[in-house]
């Protein structure tokens, strides 16, 4: 037996408490009728991602390395678990009414995605490439399986069989990385890796190993949704019910940018050099094509798409700075990125014109005079977009170009805030549309208590947080610190 | 000629035979069942270089899954396998030259691993003496179980996820309902009358 079995559970809890609600749930959906099985388990699914949440806050945060060395818990997972469930929770929360409109109110939707949530907490706890595989698959597998939620569209279907056959490709792409980063240097776990190829080792970074670390970046870049492997963006967020759009575009994002910061800043930190480029690299071509593809746009889930685009480049700034202040403005950003998506898809989601959703982008003219309320909530989540200094979007972007800049990468702060300004024309065109523009016909008010509660507290919190920053910054400057070399522990063969 | 030595001949002469009939057979159920034949003796061979793991995995999901699949794929889609065939002739010299291409790789490889440098190995031996199937599980079971368990719930997502998308609710379709025929009384159903002679009901 090996020693470094030890069932210290306590540190997966969150996942516990998600496990098990989830296979309670599956049992409770299956035993009842249809309607009303969903009328019960959507509720119950928020709750449990609310005790996740609650319980990853108040674990003990120091780190520690488990099961066999392929869970790892520490102040940044506390920190990105917290941000992802309450995520995944207000994204339900947010298409609660969508879906009984639409009719895809089965339970299996809510099901899905406390699995995919279950999979996004393991990713950013994922200490071992295995782990990091699995997990990613467990998050990403239910998600396919959601876009394509809505069968009887031809759109939902398409959106779903193309998301899974380019996904199932970048898993592949991510596999064969990990298996050239296993024959090159013999581990799977983190924690060997760090202590195999950190300072002062003898060894340098074998070749193979660096061809196989950027076989995973590819793969963590689709999964991001970065250019070149972002293709599949705006087909499958017009496709999917928008209330999937706005699962798909808050969370599964920060646990993906989490996920790449782990691997990155963790074992392969002292290979800076190798990967610094091509991070960089992918971050400013997603930076750029996500501000100009956006400008042609028509439909409001296809910008939000190039917008998620050119976000994700933002984040991978401060990923590509390769320092502690990089990290730190990364997680400040995804953070932050967080409550602008989920409010601006609780704007797109409260859009109902005669019982249909509105996705049209000019159809949102004169908003302001029917939903005041609302066209306000927008203008304040478009503004952050766009980074409007004293709105919460502004500070994440100035922190990333700023680490940048301390980092030496000026040409790619330089291109990022370019960039921002060629995007901020399409945010600020929505809220022209809707403040100065003849209103056309008008709107239903906005349904669902669900809603106008995660609409109203991402705008509070938008626009609120330049009264109180610090406790964010505190977190992620506690999260960034425990990505320091990991402590000694049993690893991996 | 040892035991041992006559299994390995009998087991690959059956292997490669049946292997050969599998793309030459015409009736596409028989080379589905010469396919079972292959994999069974390729399972053989498996347990006569000691990797009886890998033997009952072939078995179990190969011969138990993947051929029964393949079975009900070739009896319910109406495929024309004459037509398949067609221009087997045309296409045989790339087949050939494909063929060839392989084959060459393969002795090259061969020769290589028999002209090698002795060295060390490359997977250590293990300390003491325990079957592959054994060794696995310890690995699966203790270092690997969090990962192993992931695996089973990504499983259990293709599931739902499967029924999820193809599940339909029809409606006017007769269904069985177990209770309502368990509970069914004679009373309910079942009228007695007294029927005069000569009469009928």
């Amino acid at each position: 037996m090996p020693a470094s079995l030890h069932l210290d559970l306590v540190p997966l809890l969150p996942e516990l408490v998600l496990t098990v609600a989830a296979l309670l749930l599956l049992v409770l959906g299956a035993a009842r009728e249809r309607v009303r099985a969903a009328g019960i388990v959507a509720p119950l699914t928020v709750l449990a991602l609310l005790v996740a949440a609650a319980l990853a806050g108040v674990l003990d945060r120091t780190p520690q390395t488990l099961l066999g060395g392929h869970f790892r818990f520490d102040a940044m997972a506390a920190f990105l678990k917290v941000l992802v469930f309450l995520g995944v929770a207000a994204s339900l929360l947010l298409g609660s009414s969508y879906v009984e409109d639409e009719r895809i109110d089965r339970f299996e939707l809510p099901l899905l995605a406390l699995f995919s949530a279950l999979g996004m907490g393991l990713m950013v706890s994922a200490e071992s490439l295995l782990g990091l595989y699995m997990a990613l698959e467990l998050q990403s597998l239910p998600l396919y399986v959601m876009a394509a939620f809505q069968r009887d569209q031809l759109r939902s279907t398409e959106a779903g069989l193309k998301y899974f056959v380019l996904g199932a490709l970048a898993s592949g792409m991510l596999l064969y990385g990990c298996s050239l980063i296993y024959g090159f240097t013999g581990t799977l776990s983190f924690t060997t890796l760090a202590q195999s190829f950190g300072p002062g080792s003898p060894a340098g970074v074998p070749t193979g190993a660096v061809v196989g670390l950027v076989f995973v970046i590819a793969g963590l870049a689709f999964k991001l949704a970065a250019v070149p492997f972002h293709m599949w963006t705006p087909d499958v967020y017009e496709g999917a019910p928008t209330s999937v759009t706005a699962f798909l575009a808050a969370a599964p994002k920060v646990a993906a940018v989490g996920l790449t910061l782990r691997l990155l800043m963790g074992p392969m930190a002292d290979w800076v050099g190798q990967w610094q480029q091509v991070v960089a690299l992918v971050a400013l071509a997603s930076m750029v094509l996500g501000a100009l593809a956006g400008l042609v746009q028509t439909n409001i889930k296809r910008l939000m798409a190039y917008s998620g685009i050119a976000n994700v480049g933002f984040a991978l700034v401060g990923v590509a700075a390769g320092t502690r202040e990089g990290v730190e403005a990364a997680l400040v950003y995804v953070a932050i990125y967080l409550a602008m998506t989920l409010g601006a898809f609780g704007c797109i989601l409260a859009m109902r014109r005669q019982g249909t959703y509105v996705e049209r982008i000019d159809e949102l003219a004169g908003l302001s005079t029917r939903q005041p309320l609302l066209a306000a909530a927008l203008a304040i989540f478009m503004f952050s977009l766009a980074g409007i200094p004293p709105l919460a979007g502004f500070f994440g972007k100035y922190f990333v170009f700023f680490a940048a800049v301390k980092a030496g990468l000026v040409w790619l702060a330089i291109a990022g805030v370019l960039a921002s300004v060629v995007a901020a024309y399409y945010y600020l065109r929505i809220v022209k549309l809707a403040y100065f523009d003849p209103p056309a016909e008008p709107f239903e008010p906005p349904s669902g208590p669900g809603l106008r509660l995660v609409t109203g507290l991402a705008a509070i919190l938008v626009a609120g947080f330049v009264v109180l920053p610090g406790p964010l910054f505190d977190a992620a400057a506690g999260a960034a610190a425990s990505l320091g070399p990991p402590a000694p522990t049993a690893p991996v063969r | 000629m040892s035991a041992e030595l006559f299994l390995f001949w009998l087991m690959g002469a059956v292997t490669v035979a049946s292997a050969v009939m599998v793309i030459s057979a015409k009736n596409p159920v028989h080379s589905v069942l010469f396919l079972i034949l292959c994999f069974f003796n390729a399972a053989g061979l498996f347990v006569l270089i000691g990797a009886e793991f890998l033997a009952m995995v072939l078995v179990v999901v190969y011969v138990g899954a993947v051929a029964v699949l393949f079975m009900f794929v070739v009896m319910m889609l109406d495929i024309n396998f004459v037509r398949l065939r067609e221009g087997f002739i045309e296409y045989l010299p790339v087949g050939a030259l494909v063929g060839l291409v392989l084959l060459a790789e393969l002795v090259l490889v061969a020769g290589t691993w028999a002209m090698r440098e002795p060295t060390t190995p490359a997977a250590p031996a293990l300390a003491e003496a325990v079957d592959n199937t054994r060794a696995l599980g310890r690995l699966l079971y203790t270092e690997h179980f969090l990962v192993f368990q992931i695996a089973g719930l990504v499983l259990l997502v293709a599931i739902v996820g499967a029924i999820a998308l193809t599940l339909r609710e029809r409606v006017g379709v007769k269904r069985q309902d177990v209770a309502r025929q368990v509970h069914r009384r004679p009373s309910e159903t079942l009228v007695l009358e007294r029927v005069e002679p000569g009469k009928g009901v």
